[in-house]
């Protein structure tokens, strides 16, 4: 008697954790399928840099550091964090080198458009350049003497003998 | 005009380039600035790694002028500041706390027989939760860290005698003083 109630509190007692495990694993799994938070994640993780392997993004990287900071986006995600809130942490913590991409502020800005203001610049130097050389090349021609004139139209007619 | 000019302009350009590469060449990429710098060093309470029943926090430490270094036993650099800490531990009172990073406790505990341990202090991260709080990304790292709890300097990589000759020890008795 006693082994059958041994048995079916023990049988009771697995069948709990049976169940427990169960709706843990389940809902871990629910989130780890929801492609929102999937894409998220790789989104995420793309945007920061592994500090170990400084040209690889902690998503590209296998580094143990890159692994501890993919577990930290991930419990944030699942925390709720938003996007904004998560780039952030790493960065009070890592700094702006963290950012693949760098943020758009007033530190960076001439990081965004230094090469907008190079191309401007030189632009107007080309189209500047290249005026005053047509102006000097009309002159130049222009100043041609009408004996040279002459003498390279008779050039031109007798041309073709060599 | 423009061709007066434009020889200096050439030489400008050449002399800001170079200016650039003088600077930016003797840069080590691997060194990161801290963006913890002057900021209050994170609050945390983790257990010692000799006993893990006791717990270490860092608030106990306000009043103080100290040096938390991050170490593991992994950690092949770790070996080669290691002589330095055992003689400055020697000489007298010498503020070092170590944080064991992502280590097993057995591992870190038998590093310290075998070398030495100059620590006042060894605290067990196991996780490297705190080191992600501390920015760590290279052990090992130093921190040395103010009266009020700011950090005032961070050191990569091993400490070498120079670098406390030059930059720690003189930061340190400023901060003292």
């Amino acid at each position: 008697m006693m082994k059958i109630k041994k048995f079916v509190t023990l049988f009771g007692f697995l069948f709990a954790a049976a169940l427990f495990s169960n709706s843990v694993f389940a809902s871990e799994a629910k989130l780890n399928q929801d492609p929102e938070i999937k894409e998220r994640f790789k989104h995420l993780a793309s945007e920061l840099r592994c500090l170990k392997c400084q040209n690889q993004t902690i998503w590209g990287s296998k580094a143990g550091l890159a692994d501890d900071l993919k577990k930290q986006i991930r419990t944030q995600i699942y925390a709720g964090k938003s996007d904004e809130e998560i780039v952030e942490y790493m960065v009070d913590r890592y700094g702006d080198f963290i950012r693949f991409k760098p943020a758009v502020d007033s530190k960076n800005i001439f990081l965004w458009l230094g090469p907008f203001v190079f191309l401007i610049v030189g632009g107007l130097l080309l189209v500047r350049y290249v005026r005053v050389r047509r102006k000097q090349t009309d002159e130049d021609n222009d100043s041609i003497s009408d004996k040279d004139r002459l003498r390279a139209q008779e050039i031109l007619k007798k041309g073709g003998d060599n | 005009m423009s061709r007066r000019i434009l020889p200096f302009a050439v030489i400008l350009l050449v002399v800001i380039v170079l200016g650039f590469f003088y600077k930016g060449l003797q840069l080590d990429p691997k060194l990161l600035p801290s963006a913890l710098l002057d900021k209050p060093a994170p609050a945390f309470t983790l257990p010692d790694l000799h006993d893990s029943s006791q717990s270490f926090s860092s608030e106990s430490m306000k009043g103080k002028v100290w040096l938390l270094n991050v170490w593991a036993s992994w950690c092949a650099a770790c070996r080669s500041e290691h002589p330095l800490f055992m003689q400055l531990a020697r000489k007298g009172d010498f503020p070092l706390y170590g944080l064991n990073y992502k280590d097993k406790v057995f591992d870190g505990q038998q590093w310290l027989r075998e070398l030495g341990n100059p620590y006042k202090v060894s605290i067990s991260d196991l996780t490297g939760d705190v080191g992600i709080d501390f920015g760590v990304y290279g052990v090992p790292e130093t921190f040395l860290i103010d009266k009020d709890g700011i950090i005032r300097y961070k050191h990569v990589g091993p400490v070498s005698r120079k670098d406390w000759r030059e930059i720690i020890q003189p930061k340190m008795k400023s901060l003292e003083g």
